[in-house]
């Protein structure tokens, strides 16, 4: 939906008649730090997801399973609000010196 | 008619209930009869009397708007975006100063492409402070997007306050428009007018049909989205392509304006322009000086004209160049400064708008009326005369009425 159409195709003042389009932009492009969880110490008591302002935590059959990094932008509320301290901020790869 | 009665009193012709009004009052009138959904407005001089007597309007009952008392123009302006983006048609109007408060919604408004109404009553902005007319509030929105409509009198303030809502929301524009009239000069003189009924005025305009509104809650939309540079520029070309339509249906609104009111307005007025030797451009009430002294030349064989510019965004460049292309000596007249441009706002576009055509032509520019400062019959003449003298260079050739001493 988001092609890159002449400019006389697009909706008056950069409307978004289609509402919901952000599963379709990379908005995690910016962030310069990653949420790496420990898995194996969670306990899927969804804090983080309900914490996360992006909507980023992946879950599925009610279990955490990861994270969505094209959404996620490094915030790190999730690392802070984890009652298990099992969220760590690390940084991005490309970021890290060689 | 055809007996020249006098050229000091505006020809108020056409239909309507003859009233005597200042011109403030006969816009908020026209904001009554356009039954706008929202008004924001807060009060400062020379603009308060329109958002007064609209208010009163409200309370009484006569118009069903939803009238916010703001606390600032910054608020009045981000009401009516809000408002416009949900749909509603939304009004304001302001001075000066309070335009100055306005300057980051100007952009936002004409970006988003919401036909807002702004009743513009000029006024100098600070500082040395000062509540009277020039055109520097007017001048320093011109390149934010918005359509900008001189009037001369009240009677012009009033048919463009109704012309301007189908001027904005038409669908082909849908930018916010701003009716401008001249502080004091329009707002508080009381003139003759005449008032269209209220049913001709309610279906002249209709009912504000947005495209889209955020109030649509069958079809949802996203307004004010991060923009960035794979898109702002395609979106910003089509925000210029609607003010040039703009023109078009500018025309043909007042051909249909005609035809409810027999007033008939043009994007640009000449007056006895078609053989003059001498023309003067000008914009809003001093016209109706300059018609005076025109008139008065005329009578002693002088073959001097005017043009009078009233759709100033868009500038019909090609209309003013053919409205100017006979005359041998064109002279411009500023009601606002551009410090260290190469010349004051109106003489640049006239100047581009000949040279658009290739017309080379004997251009002269002077400034006038700033801070309120009287423009008097005698200066008008001056500047015919000035015009008709070929030892005086071609440029900027000075400040109508100040005090020059030596």
């Amino acid at each position: 939906m988001l092609s890159l159409r002449p400019w006389y195709e697009e909706p008056p003042g950069g409307l978004l008649p289609y509402p919901g389009n952000s599963v379709e932009v990379d908005t995690g492009a910016w962030r310069s730090r990653r949420p790496v969880i420990a898995l194996e110490r969670c306990v899927h008591c969804m804090i983080c997801w309900a914490f996360c302002p992006d909507s980023a935590f992946i879950v599925q059959d009610g279990r955490l399973i990861g994270v969505d990094l094209e959404h996620c932008k490094g915030c790190g509320i999730c690392a802070r609000e984890c009652p298990k301290a099992c969220i760590a901020m690390e940084p991005e790869p490309a970021l890290t010196p060689a | 008619m055809a007996l020249a009665v006098s050229s000091r009193v505006p020809p108020v012709h056409g239909l309507g209930t003859p009233v005597a009004l200042d011109g403030g009052t006969l816009v908020a009138h026209a904001m009554r009869q356009t039954r706008p959904d929202v008004v924001a407005a807060y009060p400062i001089t020379p603009q308060t009397v329109i958002t007064e007597a609209f208010s009163q309007f409200v309370a009484n009952g006569e118009v069903h708007t939803e009238f916010v008392p703001v606390e600032s123009e910054h608020a009045a302006l981000s009401v009516c975006i809000g408002a416009a983006a949900a749909g509603a048609r939304a009004q304001t109007a302001t001075s000066g100063p309070g335009l100055a408060l306005m300057w980051e919604l100007l952009g936002v408004a004409s970006g988003m492409r919401l036909p807002i109404v702004m009743h513009l009553c000029t006024r100098a902005l600070s500082a040395p402070i000062n509540i009277l007319c020039d055109h520097s509030d007017a001048m320093a929105m011109r390149d934010t997007g918005w359509l900008l409509l001189f009037s001369e009198n009240g009677q012009e303030a009033y048919d463009q306050a109704i012309i301007a809502v189908r001027l904005g929301e038409h669908p082909q524009v849908l930018l916010p428009v701003a009716n401008v009239l001249d502080g004091f000069i329009v707002t508080h003189c009381v003139e003759r007018a005449l008032l269209l009924p209220d049913e001709v005025v309610s279906e002249f305009v209709g009912e504000y049909q947005p495209a889209y509104a955020l109030l649509d809650l069958q079809r949802p939309v996203t307004v004010g989205g991060l923009d960035f540079q794979d898109f702002h520029m395609e979106h910003k070309r089509g925000q210029v392509e609607a003010m040039a339509r703009a023109k078009g249906v500018l025309e043909g609104l007042f051909q249909e304006f005609a035809e409810i009111s027999g007033r008939i307005y043009r994007l640009v007025e000449p007056y006895r322009l078609a053989d003059a030797e001498v023309g003067v451009v000008v914009l809003g009430s001093t016209a109706g000086t300059v018609r005076y002294v025109v008139d008065r030349l005329r009578a002693r064989g002088v073959r001097a004209g005017m043009l009078s510019i009233r759709s100033f965004r868009p500038f019909p460049a090609l209309e003013v160049a053919a409205a100017l292309a006979e005359v041998k000596a064109v002279g411009v007249l500023d009601r606002a400064l551009a410090p260290g441009a190469s010349a004051p706002p109106l003489f640049s576009d006239i100047a581009s708008a000949l040279a658009g055509v290739g017309l080379s032509k004997r251009l002269l520019g002077w400034v006038y009326g700033i801070g309120g400062r009287e423009v008097l019959p005698q200066h008008i003449e001056g500047v015919f005369h000035t015009l008709a003298d070929p030892s005086v260079p071609p440029g900027l050739v000075g400040w109508l009425g100040l005090r020059e001493g030596r």
